[in-house]
């Protein structure tokens, strides 16, 4: 908001100033170049409302990237040229026996998401899931844009995150980092239902 | 300054030029303007056809599942239209091009500090673009790992062949010519400058060439640097990048992006000069605040050398805070900039001539690009934006706006001035708004993109997404942004066949380019005004407008005179 604001008043003092000070004769205007006090003025005040971003910013930041100590559900995620393999865990990290992972290579033009041509990641909605992020080759980007978030999957880098979904549906998920031929189509979706739902798919699951 | 003490003030008359003619003179040529030239018709070149790969790429995206070009196709064009705009035209471009010309000339200098090497430095810039290009035509085809080759895509398992090899080479040629020419456009404005012209009262054209000369050489090294490990892990057999054999492949992105942050700023900062001499001029005033754009100028540079984690935000390994706020602090040298600019606009009297369409052009758009990109520096922002299409819109903005903008601003500026003709006002004007139209429409489209998680280097993306419509209007945008630079060609072909003879000073500006001939001599000055303040041929033209002396302080009111 505060973006906003501030390109509405300079592009206002630049529309301003091409209007107003239109050339209408020939006179030279006064030659003036400095005007100290206004801009100290200008220079002081984008500092102290740089703090004010950075403050709220720092707060943000906090919450987003807070893990939880016991999460309860933990999934392995290894990203791959071209597809994603989940690897269900509980929350002490032992293995629930339950594997998802993308079918055959992609050579199909991008279907939705949806299609069962993708892996589904089912999640159980108010619980807290931890991620835990990985890949077997070049760098790829886990992201989930309902979710707003996303994060590199690197080989050699682990990377972990929390959240709790808290509306359940089917969200479409995708590969955000160019990771070479087939990038376009490794996809993904989410799909996030009750708790009960998510024991009984659980459980009805194991490979 | 032992070099200028006891310089003539009225130089030799050399009627005859001797030397080779024609093509053999091209090749051979150590004067800065021919070199300028070059660069800006080369740099031109790869401009264009950069372009016309931005046309494939958008006609691709223009509808779901579209098979106009293949995915490895699709890929080569990203990855080539992105390294053709950002090392093969738009640095050489302003840095090769408009410097080399115009520095000399803005110190009254008869040519740069080293003329040799910057014919070096052109003829390595030639041959990396020639490198790069002719990656299409090898079996594999060109680099298709996006500008930015990250690791370890760019290894010899993941991009096999000769396309990626080429354009490493080609880099590191590049790199050498900036890193040269960096040399030398420091040297000339420190040790050539003309009798009056102390540091202060150099135009900030040639301080923003002096300080993206500094930048250039702490950054450029790095990528070098960074290049040949990537060489020697595709065919030494280290393993620098590779996880196999104990190497950290997010070392190439902290390498890459030290470089790759204060290379979007080496981009940038020539094409604030060029606005910054085309606002004054067209506003018959002075620039307001030349010492803070001076300020500004070097903070923006020594900040963009912290910046850099700000590409790595999901990494998940970098201090998000730090970068954070380094990115954030750059608003603020670059709004006084802006600050400065409007007050140079303020009680001026402007006249809309093609410069200044340009130059303003500039300011609508980069404002707005700056802005997302205090968005975008926010990490919980970042995280649900970064690799989408709000990141395209974004850099596209900023880069569009003052290499395009920017930068034809300069060029239609100083065009009377290298070329000895004038373009047509209708054809300039006409251009102008059908590229300004057409940036908007390409462009504000990709911001709601990113917003509904469209991702970048993508080829194609189903119907259920729903982004064809969006997609659609931007396609739209860039076939404007085509016509408009087709109408541009037009203009400068008229210019050619059917000239209008540039005066010396066309514009009534008032930098020392301005004080010789259009286009100048051999060794550019036959003699030199008195240099009192940043703008002597002003001062020559226009004793009662000063902004020192008797007559200022009788104009000046509150203000106060140098």
């Amino acid at each position: 908001m505060l973006g906003v604001a501030v390109a509405v008043l300079v592009w206002g003092l630049i529309f301003w100033s091409m209007i107003r000070y239109r050339r209408r004769d020939d006179r030279i205007p006064r030659q003036f170049h400095q005007n100290i006090p206004i801009e100290i003025i200008y220079t002081v005040i984008p500092v102290l409302l740089v703090g004010v971003i950075f403050y709220a910013t720092v707060i943000s930041e906090n919450k987003v990237d807070a893990v939880a100590s016991k999460p309860s559900e933990i999934i392995n995620v290894t990203a791959y040229r071209w597809g994603w393999r989940f690897a269900y865990e509980n929350s002490s990290g032992a293995s629930q026996n339950v594997l998802i992972q993308t079918r055959a290579e992609p050579k199909l033009l991008a279907q939705s998401a949806t299609s069962s041509e993708y892996p589904q990641l089912v999640l159980p909605d108010n619980a807290t899931v931890r991620i835990v992020l990985e890949s077997s080759d070049v760098v790829h980007g886990f992201y989930i844009p309902a979710f707003n978030f996303s994060r590199y999957a690197q080989p050699g880098v682990i990377n972990e995150f929390d959240f709790t979904p808290t509306t359940t549906g089917v969200f479409r998920g995708q590969c955000a980092q160019y990771c070479g031929l087939y990038h376009s189509e490794m996809l993904f979706s989410v799909k996030v239902v009750s708790q009960s739902d998510f024991s009984t798919w659980l459980s009805a699951s194991h490979s | 300054m032992a070099l200028t003490i006891d310089r003539p003030v009225v130089a030799e008359h050399h009627e005859d030029e001797h030397g080779p003619s024609g093509l053999l003179k091209w090749l051979t040529s150590t004067d800065h303007k021919i070199i300028g030239k070059s660069y800006l018709i080369t740099s031109f070149a790869f401009f264009l056809m950069a372009g016309l790969m931005a046309m494939l790429i958008r006609t691709q995206l223009s509808g779901p599942n579209n098979t106009v070009v293949s995915q490895h196709v699709y890929n080569e064009l990203f990855t080539m239209h992105g390294s053709l705009m950002l090392y093969l035209f738009a640095g050489p471009f302003a840095f090769g091009g408009l410097a080399n010309y115009i520095v000399p000339l803005q110190v009254g200098a008869p040519d740069m500090a080293f003329p040799r090497l910057n014919a070096l430095s052109y003829w390595l810039y030639l041959s990396g673009g020639i490198t790069m290009i002719a990656g299409f035509f090898t079996v594999g085809g060109a680099a298709d790992f996006g500008w930015v080759a990250y690791a370890p895509l760019s290894d010899a398992v993941n991009s096999p062949g000769a396309g990626p090899d080429m354009w490493i080479i080609a880099l590191i040629l590049t790199g050498f010519s900036a890193i040269f020419t960096g040399v030398n456009i420091i040297t000339t404005v420190f040790y050539l400058r003309a009798p009056g012209m102390t540091m202060f009262r150099v135009p900030i054209f040639t301080w923003n060439m002096v300080v993206t000369g500094i930048l250039i050489l702490i950054a450029f090294p790095v990528l070098t640097a960074a290049l040949i490990m990537l060489w020697a892990d595709r065919h030494l057999g280290t393993h620098i990048f590779t996880v196999a054999g104990g190497g950290v492949p997010v070392l190439w992105q902290n390498l890459f992006w030290f470089f790759g942050h204060p290379e979007v700023y080496i981009l940038a900062l020539p094409y604030f000069g060029c606005v910054t001499e085309v606002i004054p001029a067209f506003s018959k005033k002075p620039l307001f605040g030349y010492r803070g754009m001076i300020f500004a100028t070097i903070s923006i540079a020594a900040l963009s050398t912290a910046v850099w984690a700000h590409h790595m935000f999901t990494t998940g390994t970098v201090l998000l805070p730090f970068f954070s706020l380094m990115s954030y602090l750059i608003a603020i040298p670059t709004g006084i900039k802006f600050f400065n600019w409007i007050g140079t606009m303020w009680r001026g009297s402007i006249d809309f001539k093609t410069p200044m369409l340009f130059a303003v052009g500039f300011l609508v758009v980069f404002l707005f690009g700056g802005v997302t990109g205090i968005f975008l520096a926010a990490p919980p922002i970042d995280f649900a934006t970064h690799d989408t299409y709000f990141v395209i819109a974004h850099f596209h903005e900023v880069l569009f706006g003052s290499a395009v903008f920017g930068g034809f601003a300069g060029l239609y500026y100083w065009y009377p001035k290298i070329t000895g003709r004038m373009t047509r006002e209708s054809l300039g004007k006409t251009s102008f708004w059908l590229m300004f139209i057409g940036f908007w429409v390409t462009f504000l489209p990709q911001y709601l993109l990113g917003l509904r998680g469209m991702p970048r280097r993508i080829a194609v993306y189903s119907a259920s997404t729903g982004w064809g419509g969006l997609n659609r209007i931007s396609t739209v945008g860039a076939y404007l942004l085509f016509l408009s630079v087709a109408v541009m060609l037009v203009n400068f072909y008229v210019s050619w066949r059917n000239p209008i003879l540039a005066p010396d000073n066309p514009w009534d500006a008032g930098t020392l380019e301005w004080g010789t001939s259009s286009p100048p001599p051999h060794h550019n000055f036959y003699s030199i005004p008195p240099i009192r303040s940043e703008r002597p041929v002003w001062d020559f033209n226009h004793p009662e407008h000063t902004t020192f002396g008797l007559h200022a302080k009788e104009h000046a009111g509150e203000e106060h005179a140098e």
